[in-house]
């Protein structure tokens, strides 16, 4: 909407899909997650089926703008359109999410990685719309961190990490996913970082090396913000984050 | 007297219709038959207009007129908006055409406009509008504007100086000969903007019976509109009423000014036959009201070996943008406000206005002083910092002491009378505000803050402000047949609470209750001379009007009484609209019967002595500005792994005499200091090397939230100035002059273990991570 | 150019119910102002960060100009002309802004009165920081915040005291 005030976007056709409430809602199912593409963020945020077993959408929607925009901004407006700076299409690929699109008689399902085409661009074809997302839930007791960095609340991220997180019986890391948005077009997860960690117990200096490494990739730079400043808060908040995280699934699974 | 209005939290008459959506802004207005008119800007920084094919645009739906400089009245052809503030340092006073003719000088000035049914359609037909632009050189900034081969800011002019001038007194040379420590650097405020909530907006309308305007603009300045419309249209004074709605919706400064759209509406309305609005958008704020800051400052200090000021002198580079509507203003507020509150033997500063192909920039609140007091206190700062004494203590130091006021510091202010600080104790002010926040017992929270891997830091900055401008702004007072007071005034407020305040000197004068007050502001017609809104004038100026005003009608109702009662002036008292014998029941006059009586009842003589009407007009005349002053201290906390800074307490102590109303003053230094966090924090309109602006959404020039800006813990030192019979000084623009200075210093004090400095503002986060990594002492 | 987009709509506004004609292209803000002559809701900058333009629609703040009217059709809108219970009375929160200065030229008042009606409805006790969090959504840029914080601070204190 903002894009059509100003005169960047023109519509031919615009369609509302407000009143399709089939597309809207939350089913939880054997350790699976469906949310319908037209459920507000807001929603998500007081649903208590999803957050009891994913809670890092809570953490991460509390910083989605504003309560005027999450009241009627959904998952999957969020996803569509793209924003790098975006935090579902982070917890999305956080949770290698399936994106299903359809269109007239039939769906698709697209795995999160390939859903991004380009900058703002999802690979939706011109007669599909995104109308559900889905993911496996992790199991209870896991560890979740989310966080970002604006200068103010609710502004879009300059960067941003999402983590998640399980632990066996010896403390040692199980499992771990970690998010980076804010720095390509598309959320990037730190798939090298995460298989450095599996088996290694949680220390300061293995998250203080994790963020390093994720220091070297590269990362959007623009006008306003240079690439060097990315890649601090990126080292910064993925240290923090899995030490978050870490001390949640520590604390839980006592 | 029983009323006891002057120095009381009185709630505002203002509030219950702003908060039940009665307020009336300029868009608002609900005007019959009116058109929309939307403007065409360039896209360019610098270009000559080669042709405009507006054709297609005229032949589009609801298009009722699409007009480029040529179709303006012949009257305007070939000439500009008029200059109102004139100064012969000025080598090229140019302003603005209303419509571009033959060539832009900043991206979104004005080209063309259409008039539609509606705005969608105006901006629609807009769209369709065919310019041939051929570009040219641009003068991209202060530094590079003056560079060899450096592109000229208009074509026409050859070289980028708009204007030049040296301020000085003293020997400035022996000064620094005998220095024991001369200290120097550079500091940088970078442009940034007014943005009020509502932005610009003007409804004009012409009567053909009549041959008169009336024009409604969200404006400070109704008769600076005036002037200049009387120029423009070389009509009559009284063809021409310029009102400002019921509510303005903040100003700051820019609305202060008068612009191009101001002029061009009302010549459609006149062509057209019909009333014409245009609102402007949020984007067009960011390309077309003015702006401000954009100062270098080379700054040199010579002090002796204890560190007292012996002189103080440097550059200022001062970029105006494209033209001069203010004059340089700016430039001279900010040289002569430099020296602050302190003790300056000897003074020097040369400054250059230069030209650039941005919008103009003009007095946003602080008017130049925010910058120059930054530039003063990174310096003093870098004082202490070197001869090793503590940031307060070389500020106490220099400070001049309450029993040398009237101070007389050198220089000419900008109404051509001697800069005088007439009172104010500076060593009380700043020793105020350092026991508020714990000065001395911080560095033991610094120490305690820094073994727990936290960096927290403080700063004191001291600023003085001129207020009151003159010349004058005027009230009349009179008694109506109701016997309702009406308070008529050219002040035009944008949230000040103007009706509160004035009701309140008014109502107290005459013992009345302040709702029995009907306050007319902003309107050309309600008074006969007027100014603005703006440098902090009104309590001062409007104020004591009101009051001389005021006394001069309650002087008239007891002779009056009097007159009527057959008793002595001495044996009556005046309350809640009657004037009675004292003691008596019965036997009184009322306000109401007075009024009638002296409107004049054909054939019946009106008592001896006594001019006819119950009402009395003065225009308050300050001798000169009357000085405030304020002392902040800010403490900080820096996260140094991203650069983040969250303000943990600020305190102001304020002394701009004595408050009419304090909950509206402690308002205006709340609200000024946001402006000030904004300035040192978050605030920077970014332009790429042509000139072309990249900041031009709230996403992108961000503005503080209710996240960001503390509770300030505001306290009142009250010198009573001796400049005007209220004893009050401007309040509206304290609360900003010493943030970002304060802010900075806080900032460094934080990071005192990595040796940083901050020269610019705002300080952002990346930029204070890449002064961490640039440090040999990295965290 | 084609004729324009006309859509019928039926709409309740502070608990009034319209039934109009409006452009496709308009947005809830324009609709209210403009079409209805409630001119209380103010446009700041059309790309829905400022919050000026604030109302509830079904109960639920949003940006009145990143909603297309159309997209109001079948809702109840509530807008700050509801507020107040008479013409001569203000409710707990208005009158809560009147005694603790919390607007100065008004032009972000009605956006900031409606996100707080949500958001005290929905918590009855909050803190500080929880307001200060609930209006960062929405800019103010004359009164620094202060006097909008104790007004809503005292606005949920009188309000729990005459439940």
């Amino acid at each position: 909407m903002p894009m059509m005030n100003m005169r960047y976007v023109m519509v031919d056709h615009l369609v509302d899909l407000n009143q399709v409430t089939e597309l809207a809602g939350i089913r939880m199912s054997g350790g699976r997650a469906s949310i319908g593409a037209m459920t507000r963020q807001r929603d998500i945020l007081a649903s208590p089926d999803l957050l009891s077993v994913a809670p890092i959408f809570a953490e991460a929607l509390q910083q989605v703008g504003h309560i005027q925009t999450r009241n009627r901004g959904t998952i999957g407006g969020s996803l569509s359109h793209l924003d790098p700076a975006a935090e579902l299409p982070g917890l999305a690929a956080l949770h290698d999410a399936t994106v299903t699109l359809s269109k007239s008689g039939s769906s698709r399902e697209i795995a999160i990685k390939d859903f991004a085409f380009g900058y703002m661009t999802p690979c939706t074809e011109p007669d599909e719309i995104l109308s559900e997302i889905s993911f496996d839930t992790w199991p209870s007791g896991h560890g979740y961190d989310f966080r970002e960095f604006a200068q103010r609340h609710g502004d879009f991220a300059i960067t941003g990490v999402g983590t998640l997180m399980a632990l066996d019986a010896t403390t040692r890391i199980e499992r771990v996913a970690c998010v980076l948005i804010g720095i390509d077009y598309q959320p990037i997860r730190l798939t090298d970082i995460e298989r450095d960690l599996i088996g290694q117990t949680p220390s300061e200096d293995l998250f203080r090396a994790a963020g390093e490494k994720a220091r070297e990739r590269d990362m959007m730079e623009d006008a306003l913000v240079p690439e060097s400043y990315r890649k601090q808060l990126a080292a910064v908040l993925l240290r923090r984050s899995l030490t978050s995280a870490a001390a949640r699934a520590a604390g839980q699974s006592e | 007297m029983s009323t006891h209005l002057v120095g009381q939290r009185i709630k505002r008459l203002e509030d219950p219709d702003l908060l039940s959506g009665r307020g009336q802004f300029v868009d608002d207005l609900q005007i019959p038959h009116l058109l929309h008119a939307a403007f065409l800007r360039s896209p360019l920084a610098h270009a000559r207009i080669r042709s405009i094919d507006t054709s297609a645009a005229a032949g589009m739906p609801g298009v009722h007129a699409v007009w480029t400089a040529t179709d303006l009245p012949a009257v305007m052809h070939g000439r500009r908006m008029l200059l109102q503030v004139p100064n012969p340092a000025i080598r090229h006073p140019i302003t603005q055409e209303p419509l571009a003719t033959d060539e832009v000088n900043f991206v979104g000035e004005a080209v063309a406009v259409v008039v539609a049914d509606s705005r969608h359609l105006a901006e629609d037909a807009c769209e369709r509008i065919h310019v041939d632009y051929e570009a040219l050189p641009v003068s991209a900034d202060c530094e590079s504007a003056l560079k060899p081969g450096a592109g000229m800011a208009h074509a026409g002019i050859d070289g980028n100086i708009a204007a030049q001038f040296t301020l000085d007194f003293g020997d400035i040379e022996s000064a620094f000969r005998n220095a024991a420590h001369v200290i120097q650097d550079r500091y940088f405020q970078h442009r940034g903007t007014a943005n009020p909530m509502e932005g610009r907006g003007v409804v004009a309308a012409f009567d053909p019976i009549s041959n008169h305007f009336t024009v409604w603009s969200a404006t400070q300045s109704p008769f600076v509109i005036r002037r200049c419309l009387v120029d423009m249209f070389q009509v009559e004074e009284s063809a021409i009423r310029v009102v400002a709605p019921k509510d303005v919706g903040g100003g700051f400064g820019p609305k202060g000014m008068y612009y191009p759209e101001e002029v061009v509406v009302p010549a459609l309305a006149r062509e057209l036959g019909r009333p014409i609005k245009w609102i402007e958008d949020r984007r067009e704020h960011f390309l077309s009201t003015t702006q401000e800051r954009d100062q270098i400052w080379d700054v040199s200090i010579a002090v002796d070996a204890d560190g007292k000021i012996l002189g103080l002198r440097g550059r200022l580079a001062h970029d105006a943008g494209a033209y001069l509507p203010w004059g340089i203003i700016t430039p001279y507020i900010s040289t002569t406000t430099i020296a602050g509150p302190y003790i300056v033997p000897a003074f020097k500063f040369d400054t250059t206005v230069i030209f650039t192909n941005k919008p103009p920039t003009t007095p946003l609140r602080g008017a130049g002083r925010p910058q120059a007091v930054f530039a003063m206190e990174r310096t003093m700062d870098l004082v202490a910092d070197t001869l090793g004494i503590d940031r307060a203590e070389i500020r106490r130091r220099n400070l001049i002491p309450a029993d040398a006021m009237p101070y007389k510091m050198g220089l000419i202010f900008r109404d051509g009378a001697p800069v005088i600080y007439d009172s104010g104790d500076y060593p009380k002010c700043q020793s105020m505000a350092m026991d508020a926040a714990g000065y001395d017992g911080f560095s033991a929270r610094q120490e305690a803050a820094r073994k727990q891997g936290r960096y927290i830091g403080i700063g004191i900055a001291n600023a003085v402000e001129g207020t009151g401008l003159g010349p004058f702004e005027g009230a009349t007072i009179k008694i109506a047949p109701s016997g309702r007071v009406v308070l008529q005034t050219g002040a035009a407020p944008q949230g000040q609470a103007h009706h509160t305040t004035l009701a309140q000197l008014c109502a107290q004068e005459l013992n009345v209750p302040i709702e029995r007050v009907d306050i007319v502001t902003g309107d050309t017609n309600a008074v006969s001379l007027g100014v603005g809104t703006f440098a902090s004038r009104i309590a001062v100026n409007a104020g004591s009007s009101v009051r001389l005003a005021s006394q001069t009608v309650r002087g008239k109702l007891f002779k009056l009484a009097a007159a009527v009662l057959q008793v002595g002036e001495e044996d009556l008292e005046m309350e809640d609209g009657d004037i009675r014998i004292t003691g008596e029941q019965g036997d009184s006059v009322s306000f109401s019967d007075l009024a009638k009586m002296m409107n004049g009842v054909p054939g019946f003589k009106l008592p001896d002595g006594i001019e006819a009407g119950l009402e009395a007009t003065s225009y308050f005349q300050p001798s000169q500005a009357a000085y405030a002053n304020g002392c902040h201290v800010a403490e900080v906390e820096v996260d140094t792994e991203t650069g983040a800074v969250a303000i943990l307490r600020y305190i102001v102590a304020h002394d701009c005499g004595n408050l009419i109303n304090p909950m509206i003053v402690d308002g205006q230094v709340q609200g000024g200091v946001a402006h000030g966090i904004g300035n040192a924090l978050l605030e920077q309109l970014h332009f790429d090397g042509d000139a072309n602006p990249l900041t031009t959404t709230f996403a992108e020039y961000l503005l503080p939230t209710a996240e960001l800006v503390p509770n300030v813990k505001i306290l009142h030192l009250e010198s009573p100035t001796p400049n005007n019979p209220l004893g009050v000084k401007g309040a509206g623009e304290g609360g900003t002059l010493p943030a970002a200075a304060v802010i900075a210093a806080a900032i460094e004090d934080a990071l005192s273990p990595f040796q940083i400095r901050f020269r610019d503002a705002p300080i952002l986060p990346h930029q204070i991570m890449a002064a961490l990594s640039n440090s040999a002492d990295r965290p | 150019m084609t004729e324009p987009d006309i859509h019928e709509v039926t709409l309740t506004v502070n608990g009034k119910t319209y039934c109009e004609s409006v452009e496709a292209r308009w947005s809830l803000a324009d609709f209210l102002r403009h079409k209805l002559g409630l001119t209380g809701t103010h446009l700041g900058c059309e790309h829905g960060v400022c919050g000026a333009c604030t109302v509830l629609l079904d109960g639920h703040s949003v940006r009145g100009c990143l909603t297309l009217a159309v997209q109001a059709n079948g809702c109840a809108v509530e807008t700050v002309e509801g507020l107040a219970p008479s013409e001569t009375e203000l409710n707990p929160l208005q009158q809560a802004f009147w005694d603790n200065h919390g607007l100065q030229c008004g032009f972000c008042t009605p956006g900031i009165l409606m996100t707080l009606t949500e958001f005290l409805r929905d918590n009855s006790d909050p803190s500080e920081s929880e307001v200060r969090e609930a209006l960062s959504g929405n800019i103010c840029r004359c009164t620094g915040y202060q006097g909008i914080v104790d007004a809503a601070l005292a606005a949920a204190a009188a309000m729990r005291q005459s439940d």
